[in-house]
């Protein structure tokens, strides 16, 4: 039961260099509580007030969460879950 | 003696200095602190500045990150007198955007028409409008000004492969620019775009990628590619030096109008960069006295098929709700726009709104301006009508402001958005028949 986290460029001195990591099936949130685990600091990266930041956008294959249950949306077994900056495009 | 000794020990410090920078690699980077009047990039959320690389967003809180100025070199350098005698393209405005060099090889975008629309005012009960005609640029939008901008910092940077995200304008601009260089380029659609915005991009040679998705996805696809490839992607890793280039709508403006602001502005609104940069343009120009008026009211135009910035506006809220875009305006169909609450703040401050407009609107919009103005326009330019005949209406907009109507992109990039809508006569070549079937017609008042 796993799941692939792409992580971006900004986060990566944070993941010792990793842009792909895998993790255990789950909520956004756990998700995210078990990466600071793994990388201390990145949840303070991702949050604020225990809410996504306004300027980052998270994907599970390809569909922004908050299109779904924000960060009690699960995240099922084989998908790829992408972290990515908002500010792009226009 | 001393003299002279000082100045060997100046001399001596002077050439050990220049040695400090080998001579190829970094010497780009140091012409460019000498030549530029931007100091920084500033993140527009938390304050953080960075170094002016291909950075895009803060490393701490993701934030956008904007170019910072220093303005009292501005203000020393770029007097009315030294613009009047540049180019007549955007680069006249060089001092004010965060380039080193004008570009080797350029199209010469920017320094479009400024018309005065009297027969469209009095079809909305204006007195004093005017329509910028952007569709005279060399790929017919507004997008080869930000272009223009995005390619000569990324040669500076030492890129060799440009790329963007694209609604169709850009792809077509980002083409011609790397065409006209004989730069790499890739360029990312969404596969649904209309035919003539890829023909249009495809025919320069590049490299197009259709994705089967819509511009949502092709934006966060290219975001991630830009983390894994060194690329110049022109709206995102050097998106802060790319949006700049949309300030040039403003100095025009207000250089044509004779240095000074007008009243209003009635801008289209995408992604939000577009407003906020034109609001940054004439506050620049307030800010180091080349007008007295530092910003008028600023006005933004959404579909409302894809109107999440029009939407947050009606409902005073601080957030942009993304939506899933609907609408024939599809250079204007960003449902995640990532300047939308910086486009709110902007007509927040400025007294102006966000409002948007039907499809139905939006085809008559295209109409009104062709009519009456001369001036074929694509959806984007239709949204734009149709909303300031919606102010004009509303008594958002009164008789006497001088209004600045800005047209953003050519109606031969969407054809079968109008195509249902025109008519025409057809007849053999028989002088009776002309005068029965088409003057008979037009008398009655079957035609226009």
């Amino acid at each position: 039961m796993s799941v692939k986290v792409r992580i971006p460029s900004q986060l990566r001195q944070l993941t010792g260099g990793e842009g792909m990591i895998e993790m255990d099936a789950g909520t956004i949130g756990g998700i995210i509580m078990e990466l600071e685990n793994l990388n201390p600091g990145i949840a303070e990266r991702l949050l604020d007030n225990g809410e996504v930041r306004r300027f980052i956008n998270i994907y599970i294959d390809g569909e922004d969460i908050r299109f779904a249950e924000g960060m009690e949306t699960e995240v099922a077994d084989g998908a790829e879950i992408s972290i990515v900056p908002a500010v792009a495009g226009g | 003696m001393i003299p002279r000794m000082v100045g060997l020990t100046v001399l001596k410090h002077a050439t050990a200095r220049l040695m400090e920078f080998p001579p190829i690699a970094t010497a780009p980077k140091w012409r460019f602190a000498l030549a530029t009047t931007a100091e920084n990039l500033k993140c527009k959320e938390c304050g953080r500045t960075y170094p002016l690389e291909a950075l895009f967003v803060c490393d701490f809180c993701f934030g956008p990150l904007e170019v910072a100025y220093d303005y009292e070199k501005i203000r020393r350098r770029a007097t009315k007198e030294r613009i009047s005698h540049g180019p007549p393209s955007l680069w006249r405005y060089k001092d004010f955007l965060p380039v080193n060099e004008k570009p080797a090889v350029d199209l010469q975008a920017g320094y479009t028409p400024l018309i005065k629309a009297d027969r469209l005012a009095a079809e909305l009960g204006l007195k004093k409008l005017w329509v910028k005609n952007d569709t005279a640029n060399p790929t017919h939008s507004f997008k080869d000004r930000v272009v223009a901008v995005a390619l000569q910092r990324a040669y500076e940077l030492g890129f060799e492969v440009v790329a963007c995200a694209s609604t169709g304008n850009l792809a077509n601009s980002v083409a011609a620019h790397a065409a006209a260089s004989g730069t790499e380029a890739f360029v990312f659609v969404p596969a649904n775009l209309e035919i003539q915005k890829i023909i249009a991009t495809a025919i320069y040679g590049v490299n197009v990628v259709k994705v089967r998705g819509n511009y949502d996805d092709v934006n966060r696809l290219c975001t991630e590619i830009a983390s894994e490839k060194k690329w110049a992607f022109v709206n995102v890793n050097v998106r802060p030096y790319y949006a700049e280039g949309s300030k040039t709508l403003a100095y025009e403006t207000a250089e044509q109008l004779g240095w000074r602001a007008p009243d209003k502005v009635v801008t289209p609104v995408a992604s939000g960069s577009l407003l906020t940069k034109i609001h940054k343009g004439f506050w620049e120009l307030g800010e180091v006295g080349l007008i007295r008026r530092k910003a008028p009211a600023v006005h933004g135009a959404q579909a409302l098929g894809c109107g999440p910035v029009a939407a947050a506006y009606a409902a005073k809220a601080e957030h942009v709700k993304p939506v899933k875009p609907d609408t024939i305006a599809k250079s204007l169909a960003i449902g995640n726009p990532a300047d939308g609450i910086f486009a709110l703040e902007v007509v927040r401050e400025t007294g102006g709104s966000i409002e948007s407009v039907t499809e139905q609107e939006i085809v008559d919009g295209i109409k009104l301006l062709a009519e009456t103005t001369g001036i074929f326009t694509e959806t984007a330019g239709g949204v734009t009508t149709a909303v300031l005949a919606k102010l004009a209406a509303s008594g958002k907009i009164y008789p006497d402001d001088e209004t600045v109507l800005y047209i953003t992109g050519d109606g031969l990039k969407t054809l079968d958005a109008v195509a249902d809508t025109i008519s025409t006569f057809e007849i053999d070549p028989n002088y009776s028949q002309f005068e029965e079937d088409v003057l008979g017609e037009v008398l009655k008042g079957a035609k226009k």
